[in-house]
């Protein structure tokens, strides 16, 4: 039995560690916190799994009925002990699940709708922040808070394209650059249908509503460069409506918005309008492709045009032989 | 061996009414006897489990590779959203109605359901549904594509431009199933609160009632929510109102309120029968009372009030303000507790029996099982942080599908070859279930567990294409998925030959306490020869305490043959 429970305990805490391994790199403070979060439940959520499933397990193995045992089992009916221990332990433990989870979700800080207010009382903030439960990932949202001007970014999506708008500079682009340590606000507006703005790597998503300007703030920590996923199904190119996202130290990031800006605008490559495109051309690649041909549907946003569109239409030709 | 119903002729066995045929042509009849139309409703719903597995089969096939070339996407987007919805609306409802029809007035000793005849219309109501939902498929612009929830504005778009279009007959299909299933709970409930036989009190009446009652109250309060929601947005695409409609003024997320303050629910009229079925299986192949009986069937009715208040957890990522987003946090973690409440009785009840590997019992401990999983994942997605992660990746649906797959078929699984002996009068094949289990738990690991990874790595749910990072793991979830798709085979055999030519059964071939067993199988007409008059608790193994007053209870005390023969052999 304590044997049992030991073992338990370690594989649980074994799991917790593991759990850090199972998502994209932590490339915002968000995520840090997030994936401590994820940690602890994944610990706590093992824990109970083998301490409910070792003795089901054991029962079956040792409690069956041998071939010609006829007779019936312990009459027990309830030990109402026992009923309010097992009523009373879960309540605990999910009112501090809830209690740890309200923690993070208040370092984070991430502002839905309608929660800008604040932003503009930093002494409020500071009182919100002065806990003694301090972490680095919320250090690190503090600083990049403190320290530098918020960057502003508008976000727009539609059917099926991202469009990256940044307003101090007036560029557009289909590629999301951001500076590392850094806060950044995104404003969130959709053309048509509800999207969804989700960076795995950062752990953060918010829908977007049409009609609705939706703003929404991150840290990022660390560069490279991720991939930006529409989360809220959005109608047939919704798998193709992806972006990728670079986050680059801050000269870096300065250099790209020069550069930019020193662009004229053109047309962006965009994968749901090349997909259409190849479906209503009879010597398509996609046609020939496709098993089972479809119905009609919303025709795409023409390709966006921006100042800046790192990616080109694929060569047709190699895409037949692939 | 003595038996309430023992001189019953064999013709009346079964037989509906009067003169009705008594062969399998009286399945096809207007029968409003509670056991035909329990048997109609399973049936045809199996139908429909196939045609939706069929339709998750070649999903699976589009999502073995990356890109998507096996099917269109507009097709990808149309399998989804039908996939769901007919799991949902013409699977996992109809079946455990079915269940329930059956099983409900003989568990509590009534001739039949309150109102036999809006019963066998509640019925004949499904066949249509189904017919509606197959018929999106033919019109032009094809089936729905805006997945089960219908979320507008995508579900208001409308490419064709044709007024009778895939979306205009899911909704109606959905309405018309909303209507049958509040017939249904009028029924369910008045049947429950009226019909009980003499001396069965609220703390006599079996869990299984209970989860029953509990299910139907949900659908008493949440579908008119969901009707509600699904006629705006029916007048929004057809005659341009603007409820939902952005671009003339409505608000989408009223739609998603409407939807969830039923859909979250829903999940508890699916899963509580189930739950009835794991604690009305589990006394019986491990020889023992109930562990907390009175708990688990109070839990059943907690469990139907608190999940009221839980549906906006699923709205976390939508423009939800902070302060609801943690308020519904703390209720959806609440969940937990009625539901854990139930899991100890079980492993209770099972600690120190006398257990017996029958099929049904395997298929119940191994939803048991796969329920402790769900209900652990599903603490994770009620957190805040957590869950603006993971929802709408895979995570998300394999922890869905380990609910609605793992727990709730198992349950179905395991409630039909519980009563299959007492429905048909015959045993199946115990060799053939034993195949079908070891299947159906396997290949529920191999398709739903590796959908966690993927959906923490980011990978959106309802994509037709994917990166190649995620590549690895929709490989084994498809196998898995095809995997599943064969298990269902020995379960169609098994059923099909041993209703024609299985062993005749007694009564009672699990020695089984419950007023259900003390009739015939399959009972006669109507039901009891004489009303029992119940004297005490349901499970009472081990105490030799009678369950009925005025009618001996054969088999309670001693071995059925049949038992001895089927079980040890
Ligand atoms: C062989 C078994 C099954 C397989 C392989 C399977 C596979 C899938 C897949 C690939 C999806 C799409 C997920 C997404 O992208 O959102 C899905 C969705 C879904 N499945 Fe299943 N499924 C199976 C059985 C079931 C069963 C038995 C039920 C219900 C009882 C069910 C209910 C649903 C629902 C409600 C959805 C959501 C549809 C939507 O997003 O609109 N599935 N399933
Ligand atoms: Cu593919
Ligand atoms: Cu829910």
């Amino acid at each position: 039995m304590t044997v049992y429970a030991i073992l338990a305990a370690l594989a649980s805490f074994w799991m917790a560690k593991q759990s850090y391994s199972w998502f994209p790199p932590e490339a915002a403070a968000e995520a840090k916190l997030q994936d401590d979060l994820f940690s602890l439940f994944t610990g706590l959520g093992t824990f109970i799994y083998l301490g409910v499933i070792g003795p089901f397990l054991y029962s079956l193995v040792f409690h069956r009925a041998s071939k010609y045992d006829m007779s019936d089992g312990p009459p027990i009916e309830g030990n109402t002990w026992l009923e309010i221990v097992w009523t009373a332990v879960p309540l605990v433990l999910v009112l501090t699940l809830s209690f740890v989870s309200y923690r993070t979700y208040e370092k984070m800080a991430v502002r839905g709708p309608m929660e800008l207010v604040h932003l503009h009382m930093p002494e409020m903030m500071q009182s919100a922040y002065a806990k003694p439960f301090d972490s680095t990932p919320q250090q690190d949202i503090q600083n990049a808070m403190e320290t530098a001007p918020i960057e502003q970014i508008d976000v727009t999506a539609k059917q099926w394209a991202w469009i990256f708008h940044y307003p101090k500079q007036d560029i557009t682009s289909t590629e999301l650059h951001l500076p590392v340590d850094r806060r950044v606000r995104f404003t969130l507006r959709s053309e048509d249908v509800l999207h969804g703005f989700y960076i795995p790597a950062f752990r953060l998503k918010q829908d977007i509503v049409p009609n609705r300007e939706i703003d929404f703030e991150l840290t990022p920590v660390k560069t490279g460069t991720y991939r930006l996923r529409d989360s809220m199904f959005s109608g047939t190119y919704f798998a193709a409506n992806q972006a990728d996202v670079v986050v680059q130290p801050v000269n870096e990031y300065q250099q790209w918005l020069a550069d930019a800006a020193s662009q004229s605008p053109t047309p962006a490559f965009n994968q749901a309008a090349f997909e259409y495109s190849q479906a209503n051309d009879r010597e398509g690649a996609t046609k020939d492709k496709v098993a089972v041909r479809g119905w009609d549907t919303i025709p795409p946003a023409p390709p966006p045009v921006v100042n800046y569109a790192p990616k080109h239409e694929p060569d047709i030709a190699v895409l037949n032989h692939s | 061996m003595t038996n309430i119903s023992i001189d019953a002729p064999e013709v009346v066995r079964g037989q509906p009414y009067p003169g009705a045929p008594d062969n399998w042509k009286r399945f096809f009849t207007f029968s409003t006897d509670h056991k035909v139309i329990g048997i109609q409703y399973i049936v045809t719903s199996f139908v429909f489990f196939l045609i939706g597995g069929l339709l998750s089969m070649v999903m699976r096939g589009e999502l073995i590779t990356p890109e998507a070339d096996l099917v269109d996407r507009t097709v990808y987007n149309a399998l989804f959203t039908m996939h769901g919805s007919i799991m949902l609306f013409m699977w996992t409802f109809p079946v455990l109605v079915g269940l329930g029809n059956y099983l409900v007035p003989l568990m509590i000793g009534a001739r039949d359901m309150a109102f036999p005849r809006l019963n066998a219309v509640s019925f004949w109501m499904i066949p249509v549904v189904g017919i509606l939902m197959l018929a999106s498929f033919l019109v032009p612009g094809g089936a729905s594509q805006s997945g089960w929830w219908a979320y507008p504005p995508v579900s208001l778009q409308n490419p064709t431009g044709h007024l009778i279009n895939g979306q205009v007959l899911w909704i109606l299909a959905v309405a018309i199933s909303g209507v049958s299933s509040i017939m249904g709970a009028v029924n369910f409930v008045t049947t429950i609160f009226r019909m009980r036989a003499p001396g069965m009190t609220w703390f006599k009446t079996p869990a299984f009632v209970w989860a029953v009652l509990g299910a139907q109250l949900i659908q008493l309060y949440g579908l008119p929510a969901l009707t509600g929601g699904a006629v705006m947005l029916l007048l929004d695409i057809t005659i341009g109102t603007s409820f939902f409609a952005p671009e003339r003024g409505g608000n989408p997320i009223l739609y998603q309120h409407f939807f969830w303050f039923y859909s979250h629910p829903a999940v508890y009229v699916m899963i509580l029968p189930a739950f009835g079925m794991f604690s009305e299986i589990l006394p019986v192949h491990a020889r023992k009372p109930l562990f907390g009986y009175r708990v688990i069937a109070a839990s059943s009715i907690l469990i139907t009030v608190v999940s009221g208040v839980v549906w906006v957890h699923h709205m976390f990522a939508s423009a939800t303000p902070a302060w609801m987003r943690i308020l519904f946090m703390v209720t959806s973690m609440l969940v937990a507790i009625p539901s854990g409440i139930k899991v100890f009785g079980w492993v209770a009840t099972i600690w120190g029996g006398k257990i017996r590997f029958t099929t049904p019992m395997l298929f119940a401990l191994g939803g048991i099982s796969n329920w402790l999983f769900a209900g652990i994942t599903g603490i994770f997605l009620a957190s805040v942080p957590i869950d603006i992660h993971v929802n709408n990746t895979y995570f998300v649906v394999g922890h869905f599908h380990y609910v609605l797959y793992g727990a709730i078929v198992m349950g179905i699984y395991a409630g039909i070859y519980h009563w299959f002996p007492k429905m048909t009068g015959r045993m199946y094949y115990e060799g053939l279930g034993k195949l079908h289990f070891a299947l159906t738990y396997l290949g529920t690991a191999l398709t739903f567990l590796p959908m966690h990874p993927a959906g923490l790595m980011g990978m959106p749910r309802r994509v037709a294409s994917y990166d190649l990072e995620f590549a690895y793991w929709n490989v084994l979830a498809s196998l898995g998925g095809f995997l599943l798709g064969l298990s269902t085979l020995p379960f169609i055999l098994n059923m099909v030959s041993s209703w024609i030519r299985g062993d005749k059964v007694g009564n009672n071939p699990w020695r089984a306490y419950g007023l259900e067993w003390l009739t015939s199988s399959p009972p006669t007409v109507e039901n009891f020869e004489e009303t029992p008059i119940v004297v005490s608790r349901p499970y009472g193994y081990g105490s030799n305490e009678p369950l009925v007053g005025n009618v001996p209870n054969p088999g309670l005390t001693e071995f059925p043959e049949s038992f001895t023969q089927k079980t040890t052999s």
